[in-house]
């Protein structure tokens, strides 16, 4: 069989899979469509967290950008897994014993105001949106390269099935549908993994591949230091990032992670306390071993790649650099007529130009594996990008549904009532997220990193001091979410989109870049909360007992509606 | 419960909280960047000390904090006897 027919077969069974699910889990209630009714199994909302945490950029982009960064790919390893630690310890199991719908709820409650709701309500549009549409591109990529449709079909394909499981099933479709991607997505990143680190370095496991040796007795990553350095790179082992902005992006991404909605509501679907700790030990578990792997496939795509390119005569070249080279993916331009591929760090002298985002796409290739393999990816690819898609419409839908129309607009509106406009926020979202994905505006691959840097300079502060800081009050609370998306909206317009007057890197504050400049607006929310919550009154004595019992597990009944 | 009592298991948690992100924070931030450079010079295998901390070391790490935690709360709720029935 060709790739292509393994990809429609690969493809179409696991579409099956997602649509049969859906039926199965339909949803009747608004707890239901909310949080799965509340009753999911810490294992199993563990794996639905990873699918959901572990988008299309996780799967397909990730390993590429470390292998083109080296040491400084650490950010994305460690600020995208140690925020989990931040959710387990500081905000799973209090949140949970909470028992409502949204982070907005919580903030709406614990603040005791309909303004820091409506702030709360922004800031998870604002997050959730720039974050969609980079998914819903993910699918119409994976689409157009491996069924060889446009781009823009691709991105119809995804609505529709993202649609279908997510309007129906609500947050309990999402939830074992992502079960279900998550152990595809899992099982098309470790096989191919599992099958190039062998032929590398003899060792079926990448993680201890990755400090093992190659063929001719030297370490891997002592070869890939090496031939860095005869080709005018960076060593692979050191970073050219500052150190002080490696520090900021990694803490900016790891706060942000635990401030992302999409990513706390899922600890609201589990019966207990204890299960809510236990999920985020879960969840971290299944996606480490997707980021343990990474690092590994990093350092492996980037020897094969230098060892099957470099000088090598352009007429010679293998299948897979022609296939790549029709998407424009890879482009070689032969600046001395040689015919030879110059593939060295001065950017006068090389000749090609790789787009880091197919690496983990074209690894299979590259390393001269199955039909079926390449298949395989093409199905995760899609299961990433897919699973984490429906968890972002979900927040978006709950939040025009329950926090916009239930909490303020019109608080008498029925059970069914509620659960219609559940349905038709998430058909909207759907609807808006497809159009950014055809047309995607020039910032949203700028944005996209960003979403984690609006996420901890907005709900992060909010969220801790309202449940570590009984004195914290709305004031506080919302002059500091206000200043810290303020704050940072500035900084990413200013220094990314070049607006008031641009800025270039020489001009960052701190020497910190709009990635990592979430970490100084989290800080000035933190300072200016703290500050301001002293001059006004204390919350009221309701308030003061539901963060006292907030802190003690016993008594956390199912989510309930009031 | 009393409230004396309460106060103790919350103090206890903190307690607790404030090791595990020290850790948290010193395999991180202090191996794999602030102390990277420094580590480098000493091996494992075949990875420099620092890179292996930032790149894989501290992932590790940060699982068992996690499963650490669980564990010592799951204790701490009944010893305070406000777990779960």
């Amino acid at each position: 069989m060709t790739v292509q027919t393994w990809t429609f077969v690969i493809v179409g069974l696991t579409f099956a899979l997602y649509i049969l699910i859906a039926i199965w889990a339909k949803a009747a209630s608004t707890k239901d469509f909310y949080v799965a009714g509340g009753g999911v199994s810490p294992l199993a909302n563990g794996m639905a967290t990873a699918a959901d945490w572990m988008s299309a950029a996780s799967f397909i982009s990730m390993a590429g950008l470390i292998s083109f960064m080296g040491y400084d790919g650490a950010v994305y390893l460690m600020g995208w897994t140690g925020g989990y630690v931040l959710l387990a310890l500081l905000l799973a199991p209090y949140l949970r014993k909470f028992g409502k719908f949204t982070v907005p709820d919580f903030i709406g409650d614990r603040y005791y105001s309909n303004i820091a709701r409506t702030v709360a309500v922004i800031c998870a549009i604002i997050v959730s949106f720039t974050y969609v549409a980079g998914q819903m591109r993910g699918v119409g990529v994976v689409f157009a390269r491996f069924l060889e449709v446009p781009v823009e079909t691709g991105v119809y394909i995804g609505m529709i099935m993202v649609l279908f499981y997510a309007t129906l099933g609500g947050m309990k479709g999402i939830t074992y549908t992502q079960v279900a991607q998550y152990c595809i997505l899992i099982f098309a990143f470790m096989v191919p993994a599992f099958f190039i680190s062998f032929q590398l370095t003899g060792n079926m496991l990448p993680q201890l591949g990755f400090g093992g040796k190659v063929a001719d007795g030297t370490y891997l990553l002592d070869k890939l230091d090496g031939l860095h350095r005869e080709l005018g790179f960076a060593a692979y082992t050191e970073g050219s990032k500052s150190m002080i902005d490696v520090f900021a992006i990694t803490l900016a991404l790891m706060v942000g992670t635990a401030g992302l909605p999409h990513v706390i509501v899922r600890f609201f679907t589990v019966k207990k306390v204890s299960d809510a700790r236990k999920s985020a030990g879960w969840a971290l578990l299944f996606i480490a071993i997707l980021y343990t792997t990474a690092p590994a496939i990093a350092t492996f795509a980037r020897t094969n790649l230098i060892q099957t390119v470099s000088e090598q005569p352009y007429a010679s070249v293998p299948e897979w650099f022609s296939n790549w080279e029709e998407t424009g993916l890879i482009v070689f331009e032969d600046k001395n007529d040689d015919g030879v591929i110059q593939y060295v760090g001065n950017q006068e002298k090389n000749e090609l130009t790789i787009d880091r985002d197919i690496m983990v796409l074209a690894n299979p290739e590259i390393a001269n594996l199955p039909g079926w393999i390449i298949a395989l990816v093409a199905a995760g690819g899609l299961a990433a990008a897919l699973s984490t898609a429906a968890g972002l419409l979900l927040v978006i839908s709950a939040s025009i549904s329950h926090d916009l129309i239930k909490k303020q607009i019109k608080p008498d509106i029925s059970e069914k009532g509620e659960l219609l406009w559940a349905r038709i926020g998430s058909v909207l979202a759907v609807v808006v997220a497809g159009y950014f994905g055809i047309n995607p505006p020039g910032f949203v691959a700028a944005v996209v990193a960003l979403a984690f840097g609006l996420a901890a300079a907005s709900f992060f502060p909010a969220i801790i001091l309202g449940i570590f800081d009984k004195r914290m009050n709305k004031e506080g609370a919302v002059a500091g979410m206000v200043v810290g998306i303020l704050l940072m909206l500035f900084y990413m317009m200013k220094f990314k989109l070049g607006l008031f007057g641009g800025g270039t890197k020489e001009e960052w504050w701190f020497g910190i870049s709009p990635e990592g400049f979430g970490s100084i607006a989290m800080l000035i929310n933190f300072i200016i909360s703290f500050g301001i919550s002293r001059f006004y009154p204390a919350p009221p004595e309701d308030v003061q007992e539901m963060v006292e019992s907030i802190r003690y597990p016993r008594g956390a009944g199912a989510a309930t509606h009031h | 419960m009393s409230n004396t009592q309460l106060k103790k298991y919350w103090a206890k948690n903190l307690k607790y909280l404030l090791i595990l992100l020290s850790v948290w924070f010193i395999v991180s931030y202090g191996a794999g960047i602030l102390f990277a450079d420094a580590l480098n010079n000493i091996r494992l295998g075949g990875f420099k000390l620092g890179f292996w901390f930032a790149q894989q070391g501290s992932i590790f790490v940060f699982v068992i904090l996690i499963y650490v935690y669980i564990r010592l709360m799951n204790k701490l709720d009944q010893e305070f006897d406000v777990d779960e029935k």
